[in-house]
């Protein structure tokens, strides 16, 4: 029988102390019963002999320093596993919450996970056909990536997400099986509901398993959400032998909720307030993505963050970068401009495409192609430039034909519909297209062989000379 | 506050047990209280489940130590146990074609034993002691060694000859014992010596040696001699000295990760050890398999025959992060001191440097700039310091090369990793935003970037490559100059009101970009290009640059010069040429003197 302790020495926002305890360890979960009646989880953070500051999931509202009892649990933070959690929805530490009754399952799995051993891991290279251009030919998604979605505030990352989900999941894999972990972090009730709605209608929503914390939820079980949510896409994935794609929303109020607790801590702060261990942090969530040799399913994960001011150099999005395997980034310029999905394609990027991509996966052409109109799209940038200057009537003729490219370019290929899928023959071959518009000398990214075998001649009968840049 | 370099040289005898107990934990780190008779920098057993880790501070109410791995679990009141030595690494045959954490533990044996998942506390030797290493004997009995002398050979793998050698802290011995040649394991004594007191001391092929600590040599050389790495912009532009250093900062995307594997396959060094400091996991297990398959084009084995990995991926405890890149250092020292010379890849420097914040923030350190512990710098320069040509004690020269990774946030070059790190490395190759963006790889941009070992190898070049080479690249250089300068004129005005000869140098300046500096990585023939061919490319671009000033001058337009398709041509030597018949480079002379006489001819 485990020991209650009566009382606490001191509480500060989500912090609680308690003195006295006995055989506690690091990380252990305590839990607390106040006035008798009401249940919270803690987690002990930092420990001094036998003074333990623990952290309360739920919030400290109602404590104080008489009122509660504590018991050890006895072991780190836990989950319960079970392939029935598909079609369930769960609170942020992994309580069911969709009036179904709670779960049965004694298989229980410590959601800190470990990582992976580099050697035992195996290198991502299928690709995943989402059905849109702007990312299956210029930023392809792989199976067990980490591919986030940088965004800011009003601008469609949830759409995005959403449409992903569905045309990824009714890929032509049939025969594997496909699920998806949503954990929802400090997010509106309506992009909760926005989510729930778009499972239901695209038929899934008995393979997605759900872990809402929602912004009005206590701040500190945020900490936990992804953790239990990777955790579970973890066993689905290499136990159950499902593929797996992990959708994180929004991370920023994850190292928002990691501010606030630390910051209550008394911690030295690094930058803009974030906790010197912000990176660690962030990495031991997106390090999670991934395939195991000998294992037949996979975690793809699909971040997705709101840039504070949508400055990409915050330390969120920064850091994110630099763990993850490259980024979407969406522009609101773009978006103003009424182009959906708005993928800001230059500073997009997917680390693991080159592997994914080419004969024997999509296309031969898809490299020097996809390098390609990365290189004249930023052109495109030069070109506007100048045309600011010095009016677009004053551009020279190759440059106006930049000009036109770059339109196009955003209109057609970046620009589709919501519904919209498109297969990746579709999407390459639009890409060559909208080259036509473009001399072909100014092809300096493609292999000879590769031009002669795609490229149509254009018909208006550009393949002159081009004039003076 | 935590002083980790003053440790002393000798591993410390192993007499001495001391033990304590746990009586705060805060993520990474514990304290024990009062006083205690641990020593700086020891490694310790913490816990029941004896997770390594190091002392970083002593005072008399309580003494600080930082775990290597994960401390969730641990209990206050649980024993912490002394090993008696600091944290040292194993030097022996077997470091070769490995992967190791940041602690030298072998990646394949934990896997072997605990699974997919690294579990705590798995407790296994560094290196294989049971493998039978082929040996031949370098010493006989009666002769005089000393501390380097190498006393036997062991083919570690194909490519790599491993020395053993007397350890360092030995003055003078004579040899008394030694076995024959024969097939012996890493622990088995090979030689007894007798030391001038009198004492017998045996020698194995296993040294251990603290990795906070350098390996003594006996002198520093100057730099004098390239690290040829088949990257044009690297070896033409801003080359590195073997025993230089050079930092490549840039933000996420811009390639530093692709130029350092670049530089591990390619590079002209002996032995790469390849540091993956808090980087990603499938980027070290893309390492792993890419450089098992391909081939060192030098000695004809896979590549991993002369490369160790280093991996302590992002989400591994911190503070083995902090020791990955000495342990790192070690190896590399370790393999220079045979005389061979060494190749660092430490990637990256940046998660080490957030490594110490974040060790400085726990142990509640007064920050610095950023955040960052105010010894931010002279960790950093201990660090480069390391790096250097020597000569070894055993009287061999060898270097070690430093080419560290720097993630500066936000890709903002002003923050104090960066900074700091510019103050200690010669090399800067600063990577692009805008260059990445347009897909220009390798994205290091010609004009922030400087190398300070052009002067000292331009002797090296002219014995070398050519007496000309200096100066060709030097003009390169002076045309992307004079490009840039053009270009603030162009950005305001629209290139259509240059005068021709203006114009001229934008084409050339637009040819050396896209025909020289770019290269492609992924094309069998771009890929690493000889230093041969890249002064040949040079002469040939600054040929077409001759001849069209000449047109220019003459007063024929550049868009007639520019029907003619020649740049074009040029830019795509690096593609049509390949790199065994490089005299077709020749003909393009031939070419270009073609397209001279034809425009002189049309508008005679």
């Amino acid at each position: 029988m485990a020991i209650e302790y009566l009382g606490l020495s001191n509480i500060n926002g989500p912090l609680v102390v308690l003195e006295g305890l006995q055989d506690a360890f690091f990380d252990e979960i305590v839990e607390f019963v106040i006035d008798g009646n009401k249940r919270k989880m803690g987690r002990i953070v930092e420990l001094n002999d036998d003074k333990a500051v623990i952290q309360v999931f739920e919030g400290t509202e109602n404590m104080s320093l008489t009122n509660t009892h504590t018991k050890l649990s006895g072991h780190p933070m836990e989950v319960a596993v079970s392939p029935d959690m598909l079609g369930r929805t769960f609170n942020g530490v992994g309580e069911p919450i969709d009036g179904l009754g709670s779960l049965f399952s004694t298989d229980k799995r410590d959601i800190n996970g470990l990582p992976l051993n580099p050697v035992r891991r195996e290198y991502p290279r299928n690709y995943i056909r989402t059905g849109i251009s702007a990312i299956d030919g210029l930023t392809t998604l792989i199976r067990g990536q980490k591919l986030p979605i940088f965004s800011g505030n009003g601008l469609p990352h949830d759409q995005l997400a959403a449409q992903i989900v569905k045309q990824a999941s009714l890929g032509d894999n049939s025969e594997e099986e496909f699920a998806i972990v949503f954990a929802a972090m400090g997010v509106k009730h309506d992009v909760a509901d926005f989510f729930r709605k778009t499972f239901e209608e695209s038929g899934v929503s008995d393979h997605v398993c759900m872990f809402l914390n929602l912004a009005n939820d206590p701040v500190v079980e945020r900490l936990i959400t992804p953790k239990v949510a990777l955790t579970v896409a973890e066993y689905l994935a290499f136990e159950c032998d499902k593929h797996i794609l992990v959708i994180l929303t929004d991370m920023t109020s994850f190292a928002e909720a990691m501010r606030e607790v630390s910051s209550s801590r008394g911690e030295i702060p690094s930058r803009k307030g974030y906790p010197g261990y912000l990176y660690s942090e962030l990495a031991t969530i997106y390090e999670r993505a991934g395939i195991v040799q000998g294992a037949k399913g996979s975690v793809t994960q699909l971040p997705i963050l709101t840039m504070p001011n949508d400055d990409i150099t915050h330390p969120i999005p920064d850091l994110t970068g630099y763990i993850t395997e490259g980024q979407v980034v969406l522009d609101r310029n773009l978006q103003g401009q009424g182009i959906y999905p708005p993928i800001s394609v230059l500073p997009s990027l997917s680390r693991l495409m080159k592997d994914g991509i080419g004969e024997g996966y999509t296309r031969d052409d898809h490299q020097d192609l996809a390098n390609q109109l990365f290189s004249s799209y930023a052109k495109v940038g030069e070109a506007r430039n100048l045309a600011s200057v010095i009016g677009e009537d004053e551009l020279s003729d190759l440059d106006k034909k930049y000009l036109e490219f770059g339109r196009e370019f955003e209109k057609r290929y970046v620009g589709q519909g919501m519904a919209e899928n498109r297969t990746i023959q579709d999407t390459l071959d639009l890409g060559w297209e909208l080259l036509e518009i473009l001399p072909r000398e100014e092809l300096d990214r493609i292999d000879t062989k590769i031009i002669e075998k795609y490229r149509k001649e254009p018909s208006d009968g550009s393949k002159g000379i081009s004039d003076e840049r | 506050m935590s002083i980790r370099n003053s440790c002393s040289e000798e591993v410390w005898a192993l007499d001495s047990k001391n033990t304590g107990v746990i009586y705060g934990i805060n993520g990474p780190v514990i304290y024990l209280k009062g006083k205690s008779s641990f020593r700086m920098s020891e490694m310790v057993y913490v816990g029941k489940e004896k997770l390594v880790g190091e002392v970083i501070s002593l005072d008399k109410d309580r003494t600080t130590i930082q775990v290597y791995e994960e401390t969730s679990g641990l209990r206050p009141g649980e024993k912490v146990e002394s090993s008696g030595a600091p944290v040292s690494v194993t030097l022996a045959p077997g470091i070769l074609n490995n992967i190791f954490d940041g602690i030298e533990r072998p990646l394949e044996r934990i896997a072997d034993t605990g699974g997919a998942f690294i579990a705590r506390g798995v407790s296994v030797d560094s290196l294989d002691t049971e493998k039978l290493w082929q040996t031949h004997l370098t010493v006989a009995k009666g002769d005089l060694v000393h501390g380097g002398a190498i006393i036997a050979e062991v083919p570690e793998t194909r490519a790599i000859v491993h020395k053993c050698m007397v350890p360092p802290d030995v003055e003078s011995a004579e040899v008394v014992e030694v076995v024959p040649d024969g097939e012996y394991t890493i622990r088995d004594v090979l030689v007894k010596v007798q030391l001038p007191d009198g004492q017998i001391r045996e020698l194995t092929m296993t040294q251990k040696w603290p990795i906070r600590v350098a390996r003594p040599v006996s002198q520093r050389y100057p730099a004098s001699i390239p690290l040829v790495t088949g990257q044009r912009i690297l070896d033409t532009m801003f080359p590195i000295a073997k025993g230089g250093t050079a930092a490549i900062p840039g933000g996420f995307g811009t390639g530093k990760t692709m130029t350092q594997h670049q530089i591990a396959k390619w590079s002209d060094a002996d032995i790469i050890i390849y540091i993956g400091c808090g980087e990603r996991g499938n980027e070290m297990t893309q390492v792993l398999e890419e450089f098992g398959e391909l081939i060192d084009p030098k000695s004809g084995n896979p590549l991993m025959d002369r490369t160790t990995l280093i991996a302590n991926t992002s989400n591994m405890p911190v503070a083995a992060r902090e020791a990955s890149i000495y342990t790192g250092l070690t190896l590399a020292e370790y393999y220079r001191d045979m005389g061979y010379d060494v190749a660092i890849m430490a990637d990256s420097t940046s998660r080490w440097a957030e490594a110490l914040r974040e060790l400085s923030g726990r142990l509640e350190e007064m920050p610095a700039e950023e955040g960052f512990p105010a010894y931010l710098a002279s960790r950093l320069s201990a660090f480069y310091e390391r790096a250097g040509m020597m000569q070894t004690l055993n009287g061999a020269s060898g270097s070690v090369s430093i080419i560290g990774a720097v993630s500066p946030q936000g890709g903002d070059f002003s923050e104090p990793v960066t900074q700091n790190t510019k103050r200690f490395v010669r090399c800067f190759w600063g990577l692009d935003k805008s260059l990445a963006y347009a897909r220009h790889f390798p994205a290091i941009h010609w004009l922030t970037s400087y190398s300070e070992y052009t002067m000292e190898l331009s002797a090296w070049y002219a014995d070398h490559v050519s007496p000309k080479f200096v100066d060709y690249r030097n003009r390169l250089m002076g045309l992307l100059s004079q490009e840039n300068n053009l270009m603030e004129i162009v950005k305001l005005i629209g290139a259509d009101v240059l005068p021709d000869d203006q114009k001229l140098v934008l084409e050339i300046a637009r040819v050396i970009r896209l025909g020289f500096l770019q290269q492609n990585a992924f094309h069998k023939d771009d890929t690493c290009v000889s230093m041969e061919k890249q002064f040949k490319m040079m002469d040939v671009i600054l040929y077409l640059y001759r001849k069209s000033r000449k047109l220019v001058a003459m007063g024929h337009p550049m868009s007639l010069l520019k029907a003619e398709g020649i740049f074009e041509k040029v830019i795509a030597v690096k593609y049509d040429v390949p790199n065994d018949n490089l005299q077709m480079l020749d003909m393009y002379k031939q070419d270009i003197d073609d397209f001279y006489n034809r425009i002189l001819e049309k508008n005679a």
